[in-house]
Order: C-alpha cells, then sequence, then structure tokens
C-alpha cells in the first residue's frame, strides 16, 4: 500500500540560484535533524550534465508509541541518498531521494524537478513528488499516515531551508560562495526565509515527534 | 556541514568551497573548461570513502536513480 503525493511550488529566485542554493543549504535553521552531508560521487557527462549522489544521515525520530514496536536497534541515524542531474542547457534539476535503512518500518521516495517558471519571471517552478510505504503487518496504515505528516513537515522545513541558502545568497557579493559567518542563523535571515516559505507553504501545526 | 566521517569534515569544506564557485562561474554558464576540483575532490572522496566502509552504510552497487525507473514520468 503506497501513499502518493504531489504539489507545486513556484519559489522566487532564478534557476541558476536555486541550482546553486540546491548545494549550500545545509546547515541551515531548519535542519538540525540533518546530521552529516557528503558527496560521494559526481561526474559531468559527455553531453555536460552534472551527475552526483548525496550521501545524508538524519535522526530518526519516532512518536512513542511506534518506539514500542521496533527492537532497539531502529534508533540508528536514518541514510538517505539523494541522486541529481543538473541539465545547465534545459535549465532543469531533478532529484530523486530514498532512504537506505529502515525500508521495512517505511521507505519514503521523493522526486523533485526544478525548472523555469513558465509563467512568472525570475521564478522557478518546483514539483515534487513522493511515494510512502510501510511493510509492518498491522501497523501499515498508521506508520504511513505519521511519515505522511512527517514527510509533509520536511517538505516545509526544506523549502525553508532552501529560501534561507537563496535569501543569503542573493545577499553576498560572491553569490556562489556562503561563507561560514553568514550561515550562523541570523534573526533577520532566519525572519526573511519564514516569510518567503510561508507564502509557499501551507501552514502546519507544530507536533512534537515530526 | 559535518561530514560522516568525522576526519573528513575539512577536506569536505575544501571541496564544497571550490565545487561551488566552479558550479556558479562555469558549469552553469556552459563553460567545459578543465575541472579545478579534481585534486580536492580525489582527497576527499579518500576519506570519505574509507568512512562509508567502516561504518558499513549500504551505498556501495545501489544503482543510480535506481528506484525512479519503475515510476511514471512526472
Amino acid at each position: 500500500m503506497v501513499k502518493y503525493f504531489s504539489n507545486k511550488t513556484d519559489i522566487r529566485s532564478t534557476w541558476d540560484l536555486v541550482a546553486s542554493a540546491f548545494w549550500q543549504r545545509y546547515p541551515n535553521p531548519f535542519s538540525t535533524h540533518v546530521l552529516t552531508e557528503d558527496v560521494v560521487y559526481r561526474e559531468v557527462t559527455a553531453d555536460n550534465q552534472l551527475f552526483s549522489r548525496r550521501l545524508l544521515t538524519k535522526t530518526n525520530r519516532l512518536p512513542r508509541w511506534a518506539e514500542r514496536f521496533f527492537p532497539s536497534g531502529m534508533s540508528r541515524s536514518v541514510y538517505i541518498i539523494e541522486d541529481s542531474i543538473v541539465d545547465p542547457v534545459n535549465r532543469n534539476l531533478i532529484t530523486y531521494t530514498w532512504n537506505l535503512n529502515h525500508t521495512t518500518i517505511m521507505s519514503v521516495e521523493e522526486r523533485c524537478i526544478f525548472q523555469d517558471s513558465a509563467e512568472e519571471p525570475a521564478t522557478t517552478l518546483l514539483k515534487r513528488e513522493a511515494w510512502i510505504s510501510s511493510s509492518i503487518f498491522g501497523f501499515s496504515r498508521p506508520i504511513q499516515e505519521f511519515g505522511l505528516a512527517r514527510f509533509k513537515s520536511n517538505q516545509v522545513k526544506a523549502m525553508k531551508g532552501l529560501e534561507y541558502a537563496l535569501s543569503n545568497l542573493q545577499g553576498e557579493a560572491t553569490p556562489w560562495l556562503l561563507r561560514d559567518s553568514v550561515k550562523d542563523a541570523s534573526g533577520k535571515a532566519k525572519e526573511a526565509a519564514k516569510n518567503l516559505a510561508s507564502a509557499a507553504a501551507n501552514p502546519q501545526k507544530p507536533q512534537q515527534y515530526i | 556541514m559535518n561530514s560522516v566521517g568525522e576526519s573528513c569534515t575539512d577536506l569536505k569544506r575544501d571541496y564544497d568551497q571550490c565545487f561551488n564557485r566552479w558550479f556558479a562561474e562555469k558549469f552553469l554558464k556552459g563553460d567545459r573548461s578543465e575541472d579545478p576540483c579534481t585534486e580536492t575532490f580525489r582527497k576527499y572522496q579518500r576519506c570519505v570513502q574509507k568512512a562509508i566502509k567502516e561504518k558499513d552504510i549500504p551505498v556501495d552497487g545501489v544503482e543510480f536513480m535506481g528506484p525512479n525507473k519503475d515510476k511514471p514520468e512526472s
């Protein structure tokens, strides 16, 4: 039983900036659950596309009712692979992200396509799709619902994180590089990012385990 | 941001800085001149691939964009 989820968002930045920010969005004030980030493969193909693989480790936060059913080994971090293709000629960035472990409990796969908006200038369209499933017999429905709720909450955080990176990049003299000092969560940048992100995302009630 | 290999974080930072500049100034603009980051990438990869093996992270042999194959086009 797989839950499918999709949405579209307009990001008020050019595709070039979004593509640059994509690589620089960690750490950000909304990504405390992301522990490590590494590029583990990268290649420029013969037709000048950039293929990359990033490995992320994230905390695995479960609600108490779910913790009881999983062996203690489940407190281990989640390993996530993010594969991406940047096509600078056609100006699209496609990413595919999925978890490597804890897949029996929950498998979350997400595909994102970033391209120039056809309607708005200096705007990037993000089309997002997710497939969430769980094979735990007898618990699959509540776990899927939890997974979907957490996924949506993480999407909001991810958008805020990307907007944060974008707002910093746009303010920089050397727009290709976020200086470490700028990455510190400053009240102003966080506020700006919040305003940008809330225009694009639905407001979410904060939940303790999500 | 930390690397999964604790000792690799500095190498990662060096590489990321090189990459981010090359990506925005060269790659996105269609400049195909030589990639200035090959050396820093090599050093960083040597470190991080070792850490991945030591921590038994099952990245090896995972096909690029693998699960995307069975999905309909967007």
